[in-house]
């Protein structure tokens, strides 16, 4: 005779006993899986960010060098004069064009990625997108130096293949052209576009793998040609995701202060505005200033993409 | 008007690589008709729908949609539309935009499209829907968004892939009398692709059964059900007695495959039957039960509508049918 198993089985040991206390507390593990990254961000993220806010409303004494920590919108103020507008708008400028050629380039990868690739292709697809993320981004900046430079590899390439006068023409642009490629803003905006293109991808591609084919289908069998798919379809349905590329995009630019001083001109960026006023010059309070131009600048540009229902696909 | 055929195959194959997805089939659907693809999923039904709306290329032979060889002819520009199994709906636009968008790529004015778009939703009793996202309609609903979407165009044939496939039994009967009511009411041809056989029988005026990439039968459902041609449709549409040869002779009939319908044969007292033998299982279905005899060489389903007297498990009884019911099929599987 076997005795019939009980209806409760007894607890093996400790970790059986805490499962139950979290099975009868759901909550519980919840809140112990999220306090360590709430605290941490919520105390040193958000009170940072609080801190260099209160920062920006200081001043500096401009004879003694002394911070002045009086409430004051004095700073922001000087955001406007002539010097520092311009190392704005430049980086407003660099950013957009920038994210806007990260989009380009990278929607046909992402396309072909989430369409077609499957199994070893896919696979291959991860691994070229990611590869480049593996490597130090200063050895990356560095060899772009060495590509670009007068001569570098494409200049060699150039003349041997007798497209030279491509590069001048280019280089001959005004405001972006410059002596070589690696001392110009084209140089930093190639640069700018290389680095930062995975994040646009791989936002994309996610955001094109959810277009299921029937939907393509469907706009195709209702009379819609190619162009019409594509426009009507494709395109807004992977808004969401090109915008989440473009937050990436679009800030890493903003706040870049590393590439602008490898490759390109001698003129600012914010981020090396930021990182000069904090060091050498001792500006915290127009640091800070400065530093508050891209938060309000993806505050803008989310609040407005919002509207435009660009997460509508959500 | 002579009788052009809504849409016509003539020894139509895709081949994908080795597989035979569709597989030399003949196939010719009358204007008007509501035409039902049925076979169980690798069959082929869904290959030849996707040829029909352009979204497959024949691999050999030749379609035609109303006369007109569409071989050349993209989606975009066959006058059919369809009806996706999973709807297919466009998320980021209104319910009434999704109706519309038929007539937007083609240029129409918004406001000439709107009101059409109402109109159409209407026809499928979702006024006041228009303005909602798909993301907020319930299955039932979204099918018909998906249906008064690809009925815009005004197509001349209508093609449904797995209609109601993904509804619940409740909805899925209400969902067959309104789509059979809205043929009518239209008189353009549907076709549908369906694995339900009762679906089949119950909404199409004719079907052809596939299997294996060709079609085992076409007929009307009467047609296909009383007098399956093989065993597989014998087997596949309703369920049926499936004899072999020896048993078959056995019981009266020709020495070939025969189908005897459960609802054919009739229990009686064993003494004086011909045919006798132990119930082996029952099985209770709500209008009746099915009750299983073991016969020498064969088991035989028997449907015992409700209220008769169920013999108990092991009891031994007699079964009876007449002898037309026994039909021989071609022994081709």
């Amino acid at each position: 005779m076997t005795v019939p198993a009980p209806a409760i089985l007894p607890a093996r040991g400790a970790g059986d006993r805490i499962g139950a206390l979290f099975w009868r507390h759901p909550r519980l593990l919840l809140a112990l899986l999220l306090a360590p990254p709430l605290a941490w961000l919520g105390v040193v993220y958000l009170g940072s960010l609080a801190a260099l806010l209160l920062q920006s409303f200081y001043s500096i004494d401009e004879f003694s060098g002394v911070i002045v920590r009086e409430f004051t919108l004095k700073t922001y103020g000087e955001l406007f004069r002539a010097q520092n507008l311009d190392i704005i708008l430049r980086t407003l400028a660099m950013s957009a064009a920038v994210t806007l050629a990260c989009a380009v380039i990278a929607f046909p990868i992402a396309y072909f990625a989430a369409r077609y690739a499957r199994g070893r292709w896919k696979a291959l697809f991860y691994l070229g997108v990611m590869l480049p993320l593996w490597s130090s981004y200063l050895v990356k900046v560095y060899a772009w130096k060495l590509i670009l430079a007068k001569e570098g590899i494409l200049g060699w390439a150039a003349e041997r293949t007798g497209t030279t006068f491509l590069i001048d023409a280019a280089l001959a642009l005004p405001g972006v052209g410059g002596n070589s490629l690696s001392t110009s803003l084209l140089g930093t905006f190639i640069v700018f576009v290389y680095v930062w293109l995975p994040y646009m991808i791989l936002p994309l591609q996610a955001a094109l793998e959810r277009v299921p084919l029937s939907m393509l289908e469907a706009a195709a069998d209702l009379g819609a040609s190619r162009a019409q798919v594509f426009r009507t379809v494709i395109l807004p349905l992977a808004l969401p995701g090109a915008i989440a590329g473009s937050i990436f995009t679009f800030s890493l630019t903003m706040g870049d202060y590393i590439i602008p001083q490898i490759v390109g001109t001698s003129a600012r960026f914010i981020g090396l505005a930021v990182y000069q006023l904090q060091g050498t010059a001792g500006n915290l309070p127009l640091a800070a200033a400065f530093a508050v131009v891209p938060i309000l600048v993806m505050l803008v540009y989310l609040t407005v993409a919002r509207r435009k229902g660009a997460f509508d696909a959500l | 008007m002579p009788d052009i055929p809504a849409v016509e195959f003539t020894a139509v194959s895709r081949h994908f690589g080795a597989v035979r997805a569709v597989d030399g089939v003949d196939l010719t659907i009358a204007e008007g008709s509501f035409f039902a693809m049925l076979g169980p999923s690798g069959s082929g039904k869904t290959t030849c729908l996707r040829l029909i709306s352009g979204f497959e290329v024949p691999t050999a032979g030749t379609i035609r949609i109303l006369g007109q060889d569409v071989g050349r002819v993209p989606p975009n520009r066959r006058n059919v539309n369809t009806v996706f199994q999973d709807y297919a709906l466009f998320p980021h636009l209104s319910v009434r935009d999704n109706v519309a968008y038929g007539l937007m790529v083609k240029g129409v004015d918004r406001a000439r499209r709107l009101t059409r778009a109402d109109e159409m939703l209407a026809l499928v009793k979702l006024e006041g829907y228009g303005d909602r996202r798909p993301a907020q309609l319930s299955g039932g609903q979204r099918q018909r968004v998906a249906l008064a979407r690809a009925l815009i165009n005004e197509p001349r044939v209508l093609l449904l892939d797995e209609p109601l496939g993904a509804l619940d039994l409740k909805l899925r009967e209400a969902m067959q009398d309104e789509l059979k009511a809205l043929q009518h009411r239209l008189g353009i041809t549907f076709v549908f692709v369906t694995h339900d056989q009762s679906e089949a029988l119950s909404m199409a005026d004719h079907l052809a059964v596939f299997n294996e990439g060709r079609i085992a039968q076409i007929g009307t459902p009467a047609e296909v059900y009383a007098r399956p041609r093989t065993r597989f449709v014998a087997d596949f549409v309703g369920s049926s007695n499936v004899l072999p040869p020896e048993v078959a002779a056995r019981l009266g009939g020709p020495a070939a495959w025969a189908s005897l319908r459960p609802e054919a044969l009739r229990l009686a007292p064993a003494a004086g039957a011909a045919l006798t033998g132990p119930v082996v299982a029952t099985r209770y279905l709500g209008a009746g039960s099915r009750v299983v005899v073991r016969l020498p060489g064969t088991d035989l389903a028997a449907l015992v509508p409700a209220g008769q007297p169920l013999p108990a498990e092991g009891e031994t009884v007699g079964l009876t049918f007449a002898p037309a019911d026994l039909h021989p099929m071609e022994g081709e599987r």
